[in-house]
């Protein structure tokens, strides 16, 4: 390595290089000033693609479901098959039971553990081992979670149900509330608590009340992406709530849900079905982006604030 | 950019409106125009709205140090950004009026602003050698940018460009190490020889001691007065005492403004405006 | 008094801090849960069949029949995903690229907050639009032309397409990814100090050759990292994969034409498992679950090991 890359230290005849090079930067430049423009177009091409790509998506979203939506739509159980009656309630109801209840055992559990990784852990192996595992559990596929929840609760309670679709869902959730909780921790000044160790207060009355309190809206964000990303999750739900026509009964019975509903009704050979595919997806869509739209202009507005405090 | 037609031609007016009230020294060197190897005309640049410069004029002697000092804020980064196009690369930054090297005025529109920074090296606040790669393919950087794959020729540049940096005893037989492995003066000193591998004419430097502890940044002074021998090195400084070491002339600037452009003797002896001497006597800044 | 305070104050903390590594705890629990129920469901699948599950091509699961080979599926989900990644993650860097390299601020901050958004939209509705808009696209002016063009005399074109094969697959895959992808990369390059691009920029370099030279080489870990968080999602993809990817079972699932159908592991978990006829059916999905896991878990660990180390050596130049 050293020797390739060594300057030859024998005295040979000097060459005159500054002019030569001085012309040789004058003359390339047309090479790579083309080489310059082709990236640059293919970079603006690509993100003219992906805004075409991606916003026929959300059009064609908005269009035709809006099409299906009524009063109707939204509140009635779907008909018989192909009967081009009924509507989503259901799903919309099981979608808001099934990851509200996935939230309420994901939130706390990923905000305690990534409590305890910021506020209690080192670096020692069990810490480092749950932030190493967190992430590959974040990358897992869906359905593999899905699989585990079939096995661990559906088979031995005997029915789908309400808790296996939650535990799943729950299990997506809780690993990306843990590092967002984590990192959002850890940049809270060490100077709140120390203040806060001085008076004596206890440990976990500066962590629930100072500590977690400042850090409040990078814990919510993180929460309010998990949720948005478990909402839209079809696959686990599968094996795990089935789906049905009916309202929700019980937590230990089968229910519906938006994203697996929008896939029963596109597999569907009727015309009906698709533009109720379409319809479910708007509701999901809006959900999911009113969400993290709302969380983000609210973030934008605190950030405001929070800045002409500090300015 | 006012440099066609009706504009250049009132520009011209201008300058010679401002010929007229300078002192009868500057005059003659108004004169031998083509001896200046860099000439500032009504230099204007802004970020967003908000001015940075007000209408510089300011000519540079070829193989001299010029310095510019003058309190922070008060536009002497901005200024050397304009002597390459480096301050239209800020976003909403942009710079207006003429400036002049070699007889080319460089905000012309038939220059390309990426030639312009070729034959004018620039070394910054903070030594910046690309992290990634050994000391000698730094140095080369550039030139491989022009496609010079020229084993024998890049050797015999990174050796001159080296030892231009007072570089090359330190490290010649560490050439296929990291850049970044070096301290921190050694590294600046890096970044001083890869602009130097470019060939320039002009050498820019923006307050290229700040970052360093007093044995590197003198050592840096050092070499600025071997470097003007061969260049025309334009410097900023926070450090009067630095410009008053290295420069040939001085240029003190406040508020966006030139103050005040004379030789550095001069300049810190017997300075002719008031702000100047209040400035350099440590009232301000 | 005071003594019994500072007692409960003692066992209050000791409760909480026990709470929070018990949750902690949890996480981990839930991913060693994975691990042994999957493992232990795959184990009849494994027994039956050996090694002959990963060669297999046969896929039955009519009792007294019984075969099963997870070949044509492995194939499906790594040659999808791979197209995914091929056509989304340099559409990606361009968008990066674009965004913190070219446009003003003006353009940026508006278009990168619509990416980062579109970032959540699950991805159902990237099947559905894909089943009733995007395939049509693809159909008629790239899978059309090619098959009138060389069908005839070129067997990879030779089959008649409509739209649903694992080609259409990979790119929607592709298109999925790139909100995220694009969103991350453009995240890691606008970190790299401003320093660096002064440095290119000075000694003459373009946009591209800045891009190129102080840019990738700082933000290098980060954009790998990002690939494969990109190749992980279209591995694991599920529901979008079913409702285009044509469903082939068995040996017509591995792909011999640009155009033909095929299946994925989570695509075929996803059509067979409420259906599963018998307990060895049941297990063999299972096991397809298994391969899945072991897959997105060695690349996820890869990219972890790749990134650190990569962190580790400049972190180690720095000082």
């Amino acid at each position: 390595m050293l020797r390739s890359r060594g300057v030859n230290l024998q005295e040979g005849p000097r060459t005159n290089y500054k002019e030569r090079l001085q012309d040789i930067m004058l003359r390339r430049s047309s090479r790579r000033r083309l080489v310059d423009k082709v990236v640059s177009i293919s970079a603006i091409f690509s993100v003219i693609l992906a805004v075409i790509l991606l916003g026929s998506i959300l059009i064609e979203v908005v269009i035709n479901g809006a099409r299906a939506l009524s009063i109707n739509f939204l509140t009635q159980p779907p008909g018989a098959i192909g009967s081009g009656l009924g509507g989503i309630g259901p799903a919309i109801e099981g979608t808001l039971i099934v990851v509200g209840l996935a939230s309420a055992i994901g939130a706390p559990v990923g905000v305690l553990a990534g409590i305890y990784l910021s506020e209690f852990a080192g670096n020692g192996i069990f810490p480092s081992s749950v932030r190493f595992f967190s992430d590959v559990l974040v990358g897992l596929p869906s359905i593999v979670i899905g699989i585990v929840a079939y096995i661990s609760l559906v088979l031995t309670l005997g029915s789908f149900s309400v808790w296996a679709g939650a535990l799943a869902l729950s299990i997506i959730m809780i690993p990306i509330v843990v590092r967002v909780t984590e990192e959002t921790l850890k940049v809270v000044p060490n100077s709140m608590k120390e203040a806060g160790h001085s008076l004596g207060i206890p440990k976990r009355t500066i962590i629930l009340h100072i500590v977690l309190k400042s850090a409040k809206s990078g814990v919510i964000t993180g929460i309010i992406l998990a949720i948005s990303r478990i909402a839209g999750e079809t696959a686990p739900l599968i094996m795990t709530i089935l789906g049905t026509d009916l309202f929700f009964t019980s937590l230990t019975g089968p229910v519906d849900a938006l994203p697996l509903r929008i896939w029963r009704l596109v597999s569907q050979p009727y015309q009906y079905a698709h533009d109720f595919g379409w319809g479910a997806a708007l509701i999901l869509i809006l959900m999911v982006l009113g969400m993290s739209l709302g969380l983000r202009l609210l973030a934008h507005r605190r950030g405001f604030k929070i800045g002409t405090i500090a300015a | 950019m006012t440099t066609n037609g009706e504009n250049s031609r009132e520009d011209e007016i201008k300058a010679d409106k401002d010929i007229d009230r300078q002192t009868e020294s500057e005059q003659v060197q108004e004169k031998q125009q083509q001896v200046h190897k860099v000439s500032i005309r009504n230099l204007e640049a802004w970020f967003g709205s908000k001015q940075a410069l007000k209408n510089i004029n300011l000519d540079v002697e070829q193989k001299t140090a010029t310095s510019v000092i003058g309190p922070s804020g008060c536009g002497k980064t901005t200024l050397i950004k304009c002597l390459n196009r480096m301050h239209e690369m800020t976003p909403g930054a942009k710079a207006k009026g003429q400036v002049i090297i070699d007889g080319m005025d460089i905000y012309a529109r038939n220059i390309d602003p990426v030639i312009i920074k070729r034959r004018i090296g620039m070394v910054f606040q903070k030594p910046n050698p690309f992290p990634t790669m050994s000391i000698y393919d730094n140095v080369v950087a550039g030139l491989k940018l022009n496609g010079i794959r020229d084993k024998r020729l890049m050797d015999e540049i990174v050796k001159d460009s080296l030892e231009g940096a007072a570089l090359w005893d330190e490290v010649k037989n560490e050439l296929g190490k990291p850049g970044m492995g070096l301290s921190g003066g050694q590294q600046q000193r890096l970044c001083i020889a890869r602009a130097l591998a470019m060939q320039p004419e002009v050498l820019l430097m923006d307050e290229p001691t700040s970052a360093l502890d007093p044995v590197a940044s003198s050592k840096i002074e050092d070499l600025v007065h071997d470097l003007k021998k061969r260049y025309t090195v334009i410097i900023v400084t926070h450090n009067m005492q630095q410009a008053a070491r290295v420069s040939d002339h001085t240029a003190f600037m406040y508020l966006g403004e030139l103050i005040e452009y004379s030789p550095t003797k001069k300049m810190f002896e017997n300075p002719e405006k008031e702000l100047t001497e209040r400035y350099i006597s440590g009232k301000f800044g | 008094m005071s003594s019994f305070f500072l007692q409960g104050k003692r066992r209050g903390d000791k409760i909480f801090y026990i709470v929070t590594i018990g949750a902690a705890a949890y996480t981990l629990l839930m991913l060693a849960l994975i691990v042994y129920t999957v493992g232990d469901g795959s184990q009849k699948i494994f027994s039956f069949e050996g090694i002959k599950f990963f060669t297999g091509t046969n896929w039955n699961s009519v009792e007294g029949r019984e075969s099963f080979g997870a070949l044509p599926y492995i194939i499906g989900t790594l040659i999808s995903a791979g197209i995914a990644v091929a056509i989304g993650v340099p559409i990606s860097l361009g968008i990066a690229i674009f965004l913190s390299e070219m446009a003003s601020s003006k353009i940026s901050t508006p278009l990168s907050f619509v990416i980062e958004l579109l970032a959540a939209v699950p991805s159902i509705i990237y099947g559905l639009w894909a089943l009733f808009v995007f395939r049509f696209w693809i159909l008629n002016l790239i899978e059309m032309p090619l098959y009138n063009a060389f069908g005839k005399s070129i067997p990879f074109f030779g089959v008649t397409p409509f739209g649903l094969d694992w080609f259409t697959a990979g790119i929607v895959l592709g298109i999925m990814i790139i909100p995220i992808v694009s969103s991350i990369c453009r995240e890691v390059m606008r970190a790299v100090p401003n320093t660096q691009r002064e440095a290119a920029y000075s000694l003459g370099a373009t946009r591209w050759e800045t891009v190129r030279i102080a840019i990738f080489p700082y933000a290098k870990s980060g954009i790998l990292g990002a690939a494969m968080l990109g190749l992980g999602r279209a591995i694991g993809e599920t529901m979008l994969v079913t409702l285009i990817i044509g469903n082939a079972i068995g040996a017509a699932a591995i792909p011999t034409s640009l155009f033909s159908p095929s299946q994925t592991l989570s695509s075929l978990i996803a059509n067979e498992f409420n259906e599963a006829s018998s307990d060895l059916h049941l297990s063999a999905l299972i096991g397809l679950g298994a391969v899945l896991l072991i897959i997105t878990m060695v690349i996820n660990i890869a990219a972890r090991l790749l990134v650190s180390r990569m962190v580790k050596v400049s972190a180690g130049v720095k000082e």
